[in-house]
């Protein structure tokens, strides 16, 4: 364009600015109409689809947020790269000792404003759907502990608990909603599961809850993400995702005495980790 | 008129107690020498400089560590260190990096060097202050250091020391105590020296130095003491709320006494974040210092980026509870947007030093390569960073590689720059330049395995491999990525050694540097390098920013506002 151009400063600024724009309206251009024209057919950026509803909607606004990096921040690469090209040292006169281009700088404030309150606007809406809580149709109490988890199915006196690499497996049923009350008995643990787009802490005295609606079944890798101590590597559990039939099948095939029931979801930490007595649940649907 | 005023400046400037004469003659400073000159010296420029090789010694311990950390990670089931070991590992590497390197270099080392310089001040405001704030710190690496041979080892809690697995039951000894008092003798350090540079800033600006005359870097430093002031007294409180904890029976951050976990995330991000940009600010200003010094331009946007600076420094009071989404306490939607914001005065900065570079003459000396990296390393982890202040998407990526990830692209992106300070003002501290091709070679393995040590991060977070962990059994298909990181860090080791052997070479064979290598405008260069004891024998006329370039180039003045936009370009813009 006129970037060679050697004449009066103010062609040069216009030519900056007009550049600016031009390069990114053509690159704003590039970058959706693709994106219009394929519909959701955008690559995950690395992410997980989600396997309930709020966690697609998470995925989707990964997505969201990945196209305007990529513009934003490949563009400003691109910039840089051709900057560092393109005016190298070829002569030792000194260039023109520009300061200030007044538009250009409220071009750079105003547009990522905008662009930040788009972003602020997705993600609020987006919140929204992952934290709501509808009425559940089943209920866990998960409970971490150094080191292991303890899923206690209230009223079903099936309690499911297993330290370190034991991999204890929260069963939970399809296409309902299912609502988990995350408690810590010791330290700080976190709650995730990649597949969940989802992570959250385990708090010691705080009672944190969430509800899931799982749209896919299968058997879900989780681990605890928050620093627990020596064990903290080898926290790990799994969902697993079964249909309602199976879930109450599974339910009835192991639950306990309700005398065993309450022993079990009170076991201690201390008491677990030393083997007494709670017995692990095993699955119904032989996955491990 | 003009040169009414700048006869008046030097004036004033000589009847405080400029010199014409020699500074060896009549103005020596008769000071023990040696060793001795070291222990116990209040100059600024000898605290200085014990501040940057204290903390680069520490760069260096702190690299070693994470090149175990890396070791350990190139198969799911290594067995190099135990588990113990290895959570002392990353506690010790977080704590040595963030709290005896990063902040020390950059608002210790080089700004006690350069702030005065840059106001044409003969000292800091308080000298002897300046002197107890190295000995605190040095205390506090000496008390750090110790804590490895603690009985039961050092801490193992992480560097950020959640509560309440630093309870007296779940971290038991010595090394968590030591540990402590490491971070409340470098937190005093950097509270005076905070004091330091707001007190020197403020009253001790030569004649004609106006604040919008001061250097980038000196605003920056401004701006970060002022952080210092009101972040690191509440990480002070909360480390003895702790000790208190662990050793007097008090229960504030224990559920069983009635106190709340909770309130240790709350103080420590307080402070922690604010931090972020404790560290950042001082080398967000070296690359400002360097970038246009390079491209034979002034700093583009100089205003702009003094309230970009002011306003990240404001935002950054506010954002501390977006480390805390998946804690489930805080999720109020001020703090998403208040951290989305900072993306903005940060996309200034970036996009003024583009514009610095714009139509320039670029010298690609290791200093301006440096830079250049810093811009774009921090590009990466800013851009990252968004993602991380939007609570859904943090939700899934919180206190997992993908974190690690985005915050040693930025914390790299500090590395980075400390190179370009080093290579940029050595010559001033030492009078002597260091050599450029090792200086480029250490650049390349630098930045390059900066990238390929970061970038295998990113994914590994979204696969879901969760921080800290010292083996993955269950997933051993994330060996691959694992692997390249590991080659990366093994190239940031390898350009460590190169800026050694630069050193050395530099010593061995040295390349006289002149007042002013560069062609710099700071009013450091133009006062002899080193510097006499106590700075300047004369001062330039002050009437920009860039005193020593008008000096030497008094026919290339930086334009003003109305220099160049007519209103004709306007009328272009509008369309």
């Amino acid at each position: 364009m006129h970037s060679d151009n050697p004449q009066s400063g103010s062609h040069v600024k216009t030519g900056v600015v007009r550049k600016f724009i031009t390069s990114r309206r053509a690159a704003l251009l590039a970058v959706i109409a693709p994106l219009v024209l394929a519909g959701c057919q955008l690559p995950t950026f690395g992410a997980y689809h989600g396997i309930t509803k709020g966690g697609s909607q998470t995925f989707k606004l990964w997505q969201g947020f990945s196209v305007i990096a990529v513009i934003i921040g490949g563009g400003t690469f691109l910039l840089i790269l051709w900057v560092v090209f393109r005016y190298r040292h070829r002569s030792d006169a000194i260039p023109r000792q520009t300061q200030y281009n007044v538009p250009l700088e409220v071009l750079y404030t105003i547009v990522p404003i905008l662009v930040v309150i788009g972003l602020f606007a997705a993600t609020v809406v987006v919140e929204n759907q992952v934290l709501s809580e509808p009425t559940p149709k089943a209920t866990v109490n998960v409970t971490a502990f150094q080191w292991g988890w303890k899923f206690v199915y209230p009223g079903q006196n099936v309690v499911v608990v297993g330290q370190t690499t034991q991999d204890p497996t929260m069963v939970v049923p399809l296409g309902e909603n299912v609502k988990m009350n995350l408690r810590s008995s010791d330290v700080v643990h976190g709650f995730y599961v990649p597949e969940l787009n989802f992570s959250r802490f385990a708090q010691p005295g705080l009672l944190n809850t969430f509800t899931f609606n799982f749209d896919k079944l299968g058997v879900f890798k989780g681990q605890c993400t928050q620093l627990c101590g020596l064990y903290h590597s080898l926290m790990y559990f799994k969902i697993q995702v079964v249909t309602k039939t199976q879930y109450q099948a599974w339910l009835k095939a192991n639950a306990l005495s309700p005398a065993q029931a309450v022993a079990a979801a009170n076991a201690s930490a201390n008491q677990i980790n030393a083997g007494i007595p709670v017995k692990p649940a095993q699955t119904s649907y032989g996955v491990n | 008129m003009t040169d009414l005023i700048e006869r008046h400046d030097i004036e004033q400037f000589d009847d405080h107690g400029g010199h014409e004469t020699n500074p060896h003659d009549d103005h020596e400073h008769h000071g023990p020498s040696g060793l001795l000159k070291w222990l116990t010296s209040t100059d600024h420029k000898v605290i200085g400089i014990n501040y940057t090789v204290t903390s680069i010694v520490m760069l260096v311990v702190g690299g070693a560590l994470a090149e175990i950390i890396r070791a350990q990670l190139v198969s799911p089931t290594s067995t190099l260190v135990s588990f113990a070991q290895y959570n002392q590992l990353f506690t010790m590497h977080g704590s040595i990096m963030i709290y005896l390197f990063a902040g020390p270099f950059a608002f210790a080392g080089l700004a006690n060097y350069l702030v005065p310089l840059q106001v044409g001040a003969p000292d800091m405001a308080f000298p002897r202050l300046n002197a107890l704030s190295y000995w605190l710190y040095l205390s506090g690496v000496i008390t750090m250091v110790l804590s490895f041979f603690a009985t039961g080892g050092p801490a193992a809690f992480g560097w950020v020391g959640y509560a309440p697995l630093t309870s007296a039951v779940n971290a038991p000894g010595v090394g968590p105590d030591l540990w402590i008092g490491a971070l409340l003798l470098t937190g005093f350090s950097a509270i005076f020296s905070g004091v330091n540079l707001v007190a020197t800033i403020f009253y001790l600006r030569a004649p004609g130095m106006t604040l919008f005359r001061m250097p980038i870097f000196t605003w920056n430093m401004l701006v970060t003491g002022i952080l210092i002031l009101l972040a690191f007294p509440v990480l002070t409180a909360a480390l003895v709320m702790l000790y208190c904890d662990r050793h007097f029976g008090t229960h504030i951050f224990e559920v069983q006494g009635g106190g709340v976990p909770l309130l240790w995330q709350h103080m420590f991000w307080f402070w922690g974040h604010p931090e972020v940009y404790i560290l950042a600010l001082p080398f967000f200003g070296m690359v400002s210092e360097v970038i246009p010094v390079f491209s034979k331009k002034p700093m583009f946007g100089y205003k702009g980026m003094v309230f970009a600076t002011l306003t990240i420094a404001a935002l950054s009071l506010g954002v501390w509870a977006h480390h805390m989404f998946t804690s489930g306490a805080v999720l109020l939607p001020f703090f998403s947007i208040m951290s989305l914001l900072i993306a903005v005065p940060t996309g200034i900065k970036i996009f003024n030093w583009i514009g610095t570079m714009w139509k320039g003459q670029i010298q690609y000396t290791s200093a301006m390569l440096f830079s250049i990296g810093f811009v774009i390393t921090f590009l990466i982890g800013g851009i990252t960073g968004i993602f991380l202040a939007s609570p859904p998407l943090d939700f899934f990526t919180h206190d997992t590689y993908f974190v690690v990830a985005h915050f040693h692209s930025v914390v790299m992106a500090l590395v980075i720059g400390a190179m370009a300070g080093i290579y940029f003002w050595g010559p001033k501290i030492t009078g002597y330049k260091l050599h450029e091709g090792w200086g480029k070679a250490q650049f390349w393995f630098l930045f390059l395995g900066t990238q390929v040590f970061t970038f295998p991060g990113y994914w590994l977070g979204l696969k879901g491999m969760a921080r800290r962990m010292a083996v993955y059994p269950n997933n051993p298909s994330w060996q691959t990525l694992n692997d390249w990181s590991t080659v990366g860090a093994i190239m940031i080791g390898i350009s460590t050694l190169f800026l050694i052997i630069n050193f050395i070479v530099s010593w061995r064979k040295p390349i006289p540097a002149g007042d002013n290598p560069w062609d710099a405008s700071g009013l450091e260069w133009f006062t002899s390098s080193p510097p006499p004891h106590h700075n300047f024998l004369s001062l330039p006329p002050i009437r920009s920013e860039r005193p020593t370039w008008d000096y030497h180039h008094p026919e290339h003045p930086a334009l003003g506002h109305g220099d160049h936009v007519s209103g004709h370009a306007e009328e272009k813009v509008s369309n």
